[in-house]
């Protein structure tokens, strides 16, 4: 699974179970996200063991696409047995000040800046 | 519209009312009569990544000659994120085709950035916005931010994420402000300066 554009991309390597972003997102509202949310939604119900979201090149996201990662990670804390790891990178500071939210809302996930 | 029978609060938050001049400001403003403003949507980016890029630039390292990149690098995500983020709401909330400007004031203090966006609304939304303002001043932004990603993945169809000025006070620790001001040429719109205060 991915979405390739212009402006920014998201691949599912259901190898690895990484589900790497990268660019910048700074979409529309709900609508302009749904592609995404529509493979993120995928990828939790196929119940893997593990996923991770790897965000080191993902350098920038605006508060829409922060609530669709956020949505993705309540969907899968509702499934318990998947483990969730988030790797953001220290060069794209708005992931050491927005990141930390997602493991209040699941604190069992790994949350790891390179 | 008789805009008198109702009692607009001026100042909501942490607002300075008359801003000290400094030196280094920059003002964009446009108008939202031109052309559709959601077809506007991409120029959010491009402003916002432009007044981040031009503002880094004045962030020297102690011997203010060599650029602090690792500043730079802060100052500029931080700028991009909450211009971007403040220009969304104007797209989305600005009275559609009013002739009223939108405008977007960045000034460089050396230790506090101030962003100021002026935007028109339509009087009858006053009330429901000076309400949320109130909830957003008067809750721990932690809590009301938690609150709002699960409210968010319960609704489905929910358009608008809430998050935005949110952010600002949770991730970034900004400090925000508001002034309504009614416009004498016409009553059904009102203009609204939202204040982010960034401290560096």
């Amino acid at each position: 699974m991915e979405i390739k554009t212009e402006n920014y991309n998201v691949i599912y390597d259901e190898t690895s179970q990484n589900i790497i972003f990268d660019g910048s997102l700074r979409l529309n509202g709900t609508a302009e996200y749904a592609s995404i949310s529509e493979l993120l939604n995928n990828v939790a119900q196929q119940e893997p063991e593990k996923i991770v979201l790897d965000l080191k090149e993902l350098s920038f996201l605006n508060s829409s696409g922060i609530s669709i990662l956020s949505k993705f990670v309540i969907n899968v804390r509702k499934r318990k047995n998947i483990q969730m790891v988030v790797i953001g990178a220290k060069k794209n500071p708005w992931q050491g000040k927005s990141l930390k939210n997602l493991q209040r809302l699941m604190p069992s996930l790994k949350l790891e800046l390179e | 519209m008789n805009s008198s029978n109702i009692a607009i609060k001026q100042i909501l938050g942490d607002f300075i009312q008359n801003l000290p001049p400094s030196q280094e400001y920059l003002i964009l403003s446009f108008s939202p009569g031109s052309i559709p403003l959601r077809q506007r949507w991409r120029n959010n980016c491009l402003s916002a990544d432009f007044l981040a890029d031009y503002l880094s630039t004045f962030f020297l390292g102690n011997d203010n000659q060599q650029p602090d990149s690792e500043k730079q690098a802060e100052v500029k995500s931080a700028v991009s994120y909450i211009a971007n983020e403040l220009l969304e709401n104007a797209m989305k909330y600005a009275v559609e085709m009013s002739p009223f400007p939108i405008s977007i004031q960045i000034h460089l203090n050396p230790d506090l950035i101030i962003f100021q966006l002026t935007n028109s609304i339509h009087f009858q939304r006053t009330q429901e916005f000076q309400a949320h303002i109130e909830t957003l001043l008067n809750s721990d932004p932690e809590e009301l931010y938690i609150a709002q990603l699960e409210k968010n993945a319960l609704e489905e169809e929910c358009e608008e994420s809430g998050l935005g000025l949110l952010t600002m006070l949770n991730d970034y620790g900004a400090k925000l402000g508001w002034k309504f001001e009614s416009l004498p040429q016409d009553f059904s719109e009102i203009a609204v300066t939202t204040m982010v205060q960034l401290k560096i």
